[in-house]
């Protein structure tokens, strides 16, 4: 297949799913005619019709918790909530209902529902449009969470999900669609909870997931011009999260920082550098470090914008400041 | 086109400076966008400036108005400076949010303008919020809450209706039917056809109107707000209406049919009114084309007003998260 984009990647998967199980359909807003906002289904009313292929009103808790039980009654629906924004409309069903049925029944009833979203911010939407709750999902017991950052990652993890048989959050990067990469023509599958190492280097760990994977690498290449060498992570997903990756990265290296795009408060930076003194503590030179989105409502404003998320020379500054690299 | 004889010759001449106002101002902005100037999503309310012109100059100052993401035709049309609105757009310091809202997001306080608000159904709770205080306070001041059809869809357009109907709060709900939310032709997501009887299941008056008949709309609307200020409840209208462009300016609008898009630029509201106004000899031609320079000219002046002006500092970044 070689070299393909993030966007066409899902739109394989999603092919692929519908070319191979006729439990598979999706739904969503502006999915059918108007191709998807982000043009991940264009093509599809007129290949797989309406019956597969349902244009949803604005309605996301509706059609999410319609998700839910068609998914309860043995089909494999696909959710796309336009962005994860909106989500927040579906939570109820999401966090309540997808996350809890199967532990409620006793493992009567699962939900094997895919929730496709589009997270992140930068693309001049503004404070209720540019917004990452993936880390809120990762929170939940009985959720799963992808985060893809590469071509590759995005059709394996969503392959990955159509094989689970539980509800599934995939965060797709709003800017990613049209980033570049190689995708086998073998089938793989990309298994939840196995981090991927982007770089290797002795001298400093970054952690990342999604669109900060790129920044943390950038950030690599300019530690690298001062003769720092930095080991890079991708985590993939958020729940499952392998840890065991991470610890091993950290006790070669002595240092980590994790870069994340969501908020400083509650992000999930937290979490990881809680878990990281937890199992490392005697391995660290210094504190873990956290590169985040600044703690405000995302600016529309460019230069203020630009100065919300975190980039390759916040993060080499953090390192600095905060380890001393 | 209506008669509406109790309007003067300057409410009429007022209405039109309102809606070429809005018009020029929203062409202006689509050219910025092209030019770079306005990032992120730019939503167009050409073709659509007979409702906000119309219905908003029915109100008092004391009144609000509170609306969806296609705002800047209700912020101007309440008295926002088109410099403020051009500059917020822009993203610049003197921009009405200081650049942080941007084209989705405009607030204006000094006219009781309550803001623009991106997620679709989400300013119809406050808008019965606004209405709740007023009628806790004792005055007779009422909302005027905007939607798009769009926004009927959500559950929290059905709990604002309810909540406005049994707490009979003084809010007026008025749908800009442009027959599509996004892409999606209204009549497939939405199950009622005659979307003003939604009132009816609500028990709260409700009616359709020409949205495209600037006289129309301020007609029915000069009626409507004296209802609700009178203490009678809430009151649903549906404004039939078209938008000219596509839903974003990243919208080519493929979904639509030409034929459409014809049949309404026919009844462009600002041509009607115009040769209205001059056919009935209410206003010389010449005067109205003055109206056209002036407006041209106010823009023109937002434009370099805003591109003049500066970038947010970033020590700003923090300002207003908490008082
Ligand atoms: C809760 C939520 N879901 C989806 C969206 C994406 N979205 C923005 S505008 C829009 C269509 C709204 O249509 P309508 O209410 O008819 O307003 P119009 O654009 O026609 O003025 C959609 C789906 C959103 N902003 N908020
Ligand atoms: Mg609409």
């Amino acid at each position: 297949m070689a070299e393909i984009t993030y966007r066409e990647a899902l739109t394989h998967g999603l092919k692929e799913a519908m070319d191979t199980d006729d439990r598979v359909f999706i739904m969503g807003e502006d999915i059918g005619a108007y191709g998807g906002a982000y043009a991940v289904t264009k093509g599809f009313l007129e290949h797989y019709g309406p019956k597969r292929i349902m244009d949803t009103p604005i309605a996301e808790s509706g059609f999410t918790g319609a998700g839910v039980g068609a998914a309860m009654a043995g089909l494999r629906p696909v959710v796309e909530l336009m962005t994860i924004n909106f989500s927040l409309l579906a939570l109820d069903q999401l966090v309540n209902h997808a996350a809890k049925i199967r532990y409620m029944s006793a493992g009567q009833f699962t939900v094997p529902l895919l929730v496709r979203t589009v997270t992140g911010g930068g693309a001049g939407l503004a404070a209720t449009h540019s917004q990452n709750f993936e880390n809120w999902y990762a929170s939940v017991p009985g959720m799963t969470v992808a985060v893809p950052s590469t071509p590759y990652d995005a059709l394996g993890l969503l392959r990955e999900s159509f094989k689970h048989e539980d509800p599934v959050l995939l965060a797709e990067h709003a800017l990613l669609y049209r980033l570049k990469g190689e995708v086998p023509d073998e089938w793989y599958t990309v298994p939840f909870g196995q981090a991927d190492v982007k770089r290797r280097g002795s001298d400093v760990t970054l952690v990342a997931y999604s669109r900060m994977v790129h920044v943390a690498l950038d950030a690599a290449q300019l530690l690298a011009a001062r003769g720092v060498e930095a080991e890079v992570i991708d985590l993939r997903s958020l729940r499952p999260l392998d840890m065991e990756t991470i610890y091993e990265s950290v006790k070669k290296t002595g240092r980590v920082a994790v870069v994340e795009e969501a908020w400083r408060t509650g992000g999930f930076s937290a979490e990881l550098a809680s878990q990281v003194q937890e199992e490392c503590f005697d391995y660290l030179d210094g504190p873990v470090a956290r590169v985040n989105g600044e703690d405000v409502p995302q600016p529309y404003a460019i230069n203020l914008e630009r100065a919300s998320i975190p980039d390759a020379q916040k993060v080499v500054d953090t390192l600095a400041s905060v380890i001393g690299v | 086109m209506k008669v509406a004889q109790e309007l003067t010759k300057e409410e009429m001449v007022d209405l039109y400076r309102k809606m070429q106002l809005i018009r020029v101002f929203e062409e202006q902005a689509g050219s910025q966008y092209m030019r770079g100037k306005i990032r992120g999503f730019l939503h167009l309310y050409i073709g659509e400036e007979a409702i906000a012109a119309g219905a908003i100059s029915a109100l008092g100052p004391d009144d609000y108005v509170i609306t969806h993401y296609r705002d800047h035709g209700h912020a101007l049309a309440r008295g926002m400076d088109p410099k403020l609105a051009m500059a917020e757009l822009f993203g610049r310091a003197t921009g009405s949010s200081k650049g942080k809202g941007g084209s989705m997001h405009l607030f204006d306080a000094s006219i009781n303008f309550m803001g623009g608000y991106a997620i679709v159904g989400g300013q119809l709770p406050i808008a019965t919020g606004l209405a709740l205080a007023e009628q806790y306070k004792g005055t007779n001041n009422v909302v005027l809450c905007f939607l798009g059809d769009g926004a009927l869809n959500e559950g929290e357009f059905h709990e604002a209706m309810n909540i406005a109907a049994i707490w009979h709060l003084p809010v007026i709900f008025f749908c800009e039917n442009n027959l599509y939310g996004m892409g999606s032709p209204v009549g497939d997501v939405f199950a009622v056809k005659e979307i003003y009887r939604m009132a009816e299941v609500y028990e709260m008056p409700g009616k359709r109107i020409d949205g495209m008949d600037v006289l129309a709309v301020r007609e029915a609307m000069t009626e409507v707000v004296d209802w609700v200020r009178s203490g009678n409840g809430p009151y649903f209208v549906e404004g039939m209406c078209y938008r000219f462009r596509g839903h974003s300016m990243a919208d080519p609008s493929e979904y639509r049919h030409k034929d459409d898009e014809e049949y309404w630029k026919t009844k462009d509201p600002i041509t009607a009114l115009r040769r209205k106004l001059i056919g009935d000899q209410i206003v010389a031609e010449s005067d109205l084309n003055d109206i056209d320079l002036e407006v041209e000219e106010l823009i023109n002046e937002a434009v370099q007003f805003a591109d003049e002006s500066p970038e947010p500092d970033l020590s700003t970044l923090y300002d207003d998260i908490l008082g």
